[in-house]
């Protein structure tokens, strides 16, 4: 059993022992090793030349990785939260994601942009934010958002490989969670665009991403325990590529659909996956499906209210019962 | 720094006012090789002018006539392992790191033997096997990039330099003080060079920044920097061979800001409101171009034949170059997403919200839809929809009318060819 954050440090230092064209680069990932741990031991193991501090310049780090991928090394930059990203929307949109297309192809940019986002930790309307609706928007991108050490170790290592842009995106409460994690180099990788389904049931399927992965699977225990309904939980774990064929799969089996996020409401991820699941399997569909979202405000500070701003296991279980309203 | 700032600063936009004939010529053949870079340039943008008119390109057009000395005299002191990155003004440097001019037109045009496949355009104008690594529509944009290619070629031990080329305007953007910390601090092999062609779109630079010495805007951040006058082909040369000696040896990045000018408007969209006829005409006196065959002229190193014949071979190549753009063959509906993804190993899953992605991964059960049912039938009528129009929004133009609007402008002579061309005294500027 390992934690998150050395899962992830796991994945990188065997990526940057296997190639060397593999160097670390962001704010304060070398001599303070990384804002959240997750870089520790890389300065030592690799030195400055691999694991490199930069300047508090989101734009031009992430700049920085582009010309670099595209000169043939293979940056995995970390932006100290999901928010500060934001300081990076022109090359990542602009530059990083459009530059193998408007270039048909003559260059690539294999880059991975790692950040941490969610709440949780109280860090209020800056720092603590869900923005993965933003990336998946993006033709170009490929997204991935990991919810255990297992997924977030051979995740890195398929996006540190994979010859496409990648935005990764952590969750700041997921890094001191534990779990198995297989050893050694290729074993551990994860595909994209494979849906992992962490319980299996006949009634309603869930779809829940990072954190609110493991919050639907609590509300799958409760919605049998004292409810008598088997849910089935998929965790995408990549939004582009989506494995939706595994979502499809599920809905025409229960018929029902709820899509657990962290994020905004409007345009949001399970906005989107809502939209597929109409569009592909309407006739499958005995209830509309429902959203669980965070609220639809900057998170706010104060603990009760941050807590009432984040989808809970009550809230999916609430939505789940919504979908079988009439049918039993 | 210091010292090397003083010996080869020039001040003000007039230069040092020692003018083209100070620096000695090179041998022969580079002269001629020098003229000759400029002069297809000048021809080719006049051509580009020419043929947006007509409605062959679409889009927004920036032409580089009257900034050939700042292309051609650094670019043709770079190595070919050197890397290039540029603004949205850069068929010019393009064609001088060796593009064929035909791709450039054809990408101008949007057709299929495009350098970039159509995909780009104008603005976008990309050369990987030559290292010229892209014209970028973001003011600003291509430092952080430049920035990446320089740190590659440090982490891979190379000794190549990046030149990264933008405009004065962009001074003005947050990259400018990132990358220049970024790029002081690790000891980059980089060369800034500022374009500085007094406007930053139609805002004067006194209008845009506080500082107009932009030799000294990056000293603070650890980049300094050299004036050069850029419309004299030989500073420009001596100055960034210079320069690149510094970032290539020394490990330094440095600053080059050159004076130049474009005679054109900011595109081809541009009323030119925010200066004087006046002024245009003042620095026609210093056209890059002229003033370089002036000289070579005088000290016999080229003939009026020569030139002559230059002329003619100028001529045909450009105008080969429209009819390979012509020819070329409108991409096909099939490629709109190719490139949109490598797809390597990984393929499951939607990539693309759309049908053509490897293995389409649509409920197949819900919609027999697919690339060649509804969603190409769709593509089609979106593309039947456009060509309905001018690519502007606008009737076309023939020929007859551009002759007429011309006859009204003076010096304005694109009907007529041979006037417009580069070497003679009036250029084909409409005004």
């Amino acid at each position: 059993m390992i934690r998150m954050r050395e899962a992830l440090r796991d994945a990188l230092a065997e990526e940057m022992r296997r190639d060397e064209s593999v160097f670390v680069m962001g704010e304060d990932v070398g001599v303070f090793q990384g804002a959240f741990k997750v870089t520790e031991g890389l300065l030592d193991e690799f030195g400055e030349g691999r694991v490199r501090d930069t300047p508090i310049s989101e734009n031009t780090i992430v700049g920085a990785g582009v010309g670099a991928a595209m000169a043939g090394l293979r940056p995995v930059v970390e932006l100290m939260t999901v928010n500060f990203s934001l300081l990076a929307m022109d090359q990542i949109v602009n530059h990083m994601a459009a530059i193998p297309y408007m270039f048909n192809g003559q260059v690539r940019v294999p880059i991975v942009i790692r950040m941490p986002g969610g709440g949780g930790h109280q860090l209020g309307p800056t720092h603590s934010h869900s923005l993965e609706a933003l990336f998946l928007h993006v033709p170009g991108l490929l997204v991935a958002a990991p919810s255990t050490p297992a997924d977030g170790k051979g995740l890195l290592k398929a996006a540190i490989r994979d010859d496409n842009p990648v935005i990764f995106i952590e969750h700041e409460t997921l890094y001191g969670s534990r779990g198995e994690v297989s050893d050694g180099d290729a074993d551990g990788v994860v595909n994209f665009g494979e849906a992992a389904v962490r319980r299996e049931g006949d009634d309603v399927t869930i779809v829940g991403i990072l954190r609110m992965a493991d919050v639907a699977q609590r509300a799958a225990k409760t919605l049998a325990n004292e409810h008598q309904v088997e849910a089935e939980v998929i965790d995408p774990r990549t939004l582009r590529p989506l494995d939706l064929d595994t979502i499809l799969r599920s809905v025409r089996k229960t018929n029902r659909c709820v899509v657990v996020e962290e994020g905004w409401p409007h345009g949001g991820v399970g906005a989107n996956i809502a939209a597929l699941v109409s569009e592909q399997a309407f006739d499958h569909l005995d209830a509309p499906p429902q959203r669980v979202t965070g609220a639809d405000v900057p998170m706010p500070y104060a603990k009760r209210l941050e807590q009432a701003a984040i989808p809970h296991p009550e809230h999916v279980v609430s939505a789940a019962l919504a979908t079988l309203e009439g049918a039993r | 720094m210091a010292q090397e700032r003083t010996k080869t600063a020039q001040r003000g936009p007039a230069g040092d006012g020692r003018g083209a004939a100070a620096h000695p010529l090179p041998d022969p053949e580079t002269c001629r090789e020098l003229l000759e870079t400029m002069a297809l340039i000048r021809r080719f943008e006049e051509e580009a002018g020419r043929q947006y008119q007509q409605a062959k390109a679409g889009g927004f057009l920036h032409l580089g006539i009257g900034e050939e000395a700042t292309i051609v005299g650094t670019t043709s002191v770079m190595r070919s392992d050197d890397y290039l990155i540029g603004t949205y003004r850069t068929h010019g440097h393009a064609i001088a790191r060796g593009t064929d001019p035909r791709n450039v037109m054809a990408e101008l045009f949007g057709r299929e033997d495009g350098c970039s496949r159509g995909r780009g355009g104008s603005m976008h104008i990309f050369d990987g096997e030559r290292r010229f690594m892209g014209g970028y529509g973001i003011v600003g944009g291509n430092l952080p990039i430049a920035a990446g290619l320089a740190l590659a070629c440090d982490y891979q031990g190379s000794d190549a330099v990046t030149v990264c080329m933008f405009g004065d305007g962009a001074s003005n953007t947050g990259n400018f003080g990132e990358t220049m910390n970024l790029a002081a601090l690790w000891k980059l092999p980089l060369v800034f060079l500022v374009e500085n062609n007094l406007y930053g779109m139609g805002t004067a630079i006194e209008r845009h920044s506080a500082v107009t010495d932009l030799s000294r805007k990056a000293e603070g951040l650890g980049v300094p920097g050299v004036r050069v006058d850029g419309m004299d082909v030989l500073a420009v040369r001596e100055t960034v061979a210079e320069h690149l000696r510094i970032a290539r040896s020394d490990r330094q990045p440095t600053l080059v800001e050159a004076f130049t000018y474009r005679y054109r408007g900011h595109s081809a969209a541009d009323p030119e409101v925010y200066r004087t006829k006046e002024e245009v005409e003042e620095w026609r006196k210093k056209d890059p171009v002229k003033v370089f065959r002036d000289r070579l002229l005088a000290e016999q190193v080229i003939t009026e034949a020569y030139l002559e014949e230059l002329r003619e071979r100028l001529e045909r190549q450009v105008m080969d170059a429209v009819e390979f753009a012509d020819r070329s063959p409108e991409p096909p509906l099939e490629s709109l997403y190719d490139h949109l993804y490598v797809v390597g190993d990984q393929v499951p899953g939607w990539y693309a919200v759309d049908e053509r992605t490897p293995e389409p991964h649509r409920g197949e059960e819900e919609r027999e839809v697919g690339a060649t049912g509804e969603a190409r039938k769709l593509a089609e009528a979106g593309a039947a929809y456009a060509g309905q129009r001018s690519t502007r929004g606008r009737p076309p133009v023939d020929d007859d009318q551009i002759r007429k609007a011309d006859a009204q402008t003076p010096g304005g002579v694109v009907g007529d060819r041979d006037a417009s061309d580069a070497l003679e005294d009036a250029d084909a500027d409409q005004g």
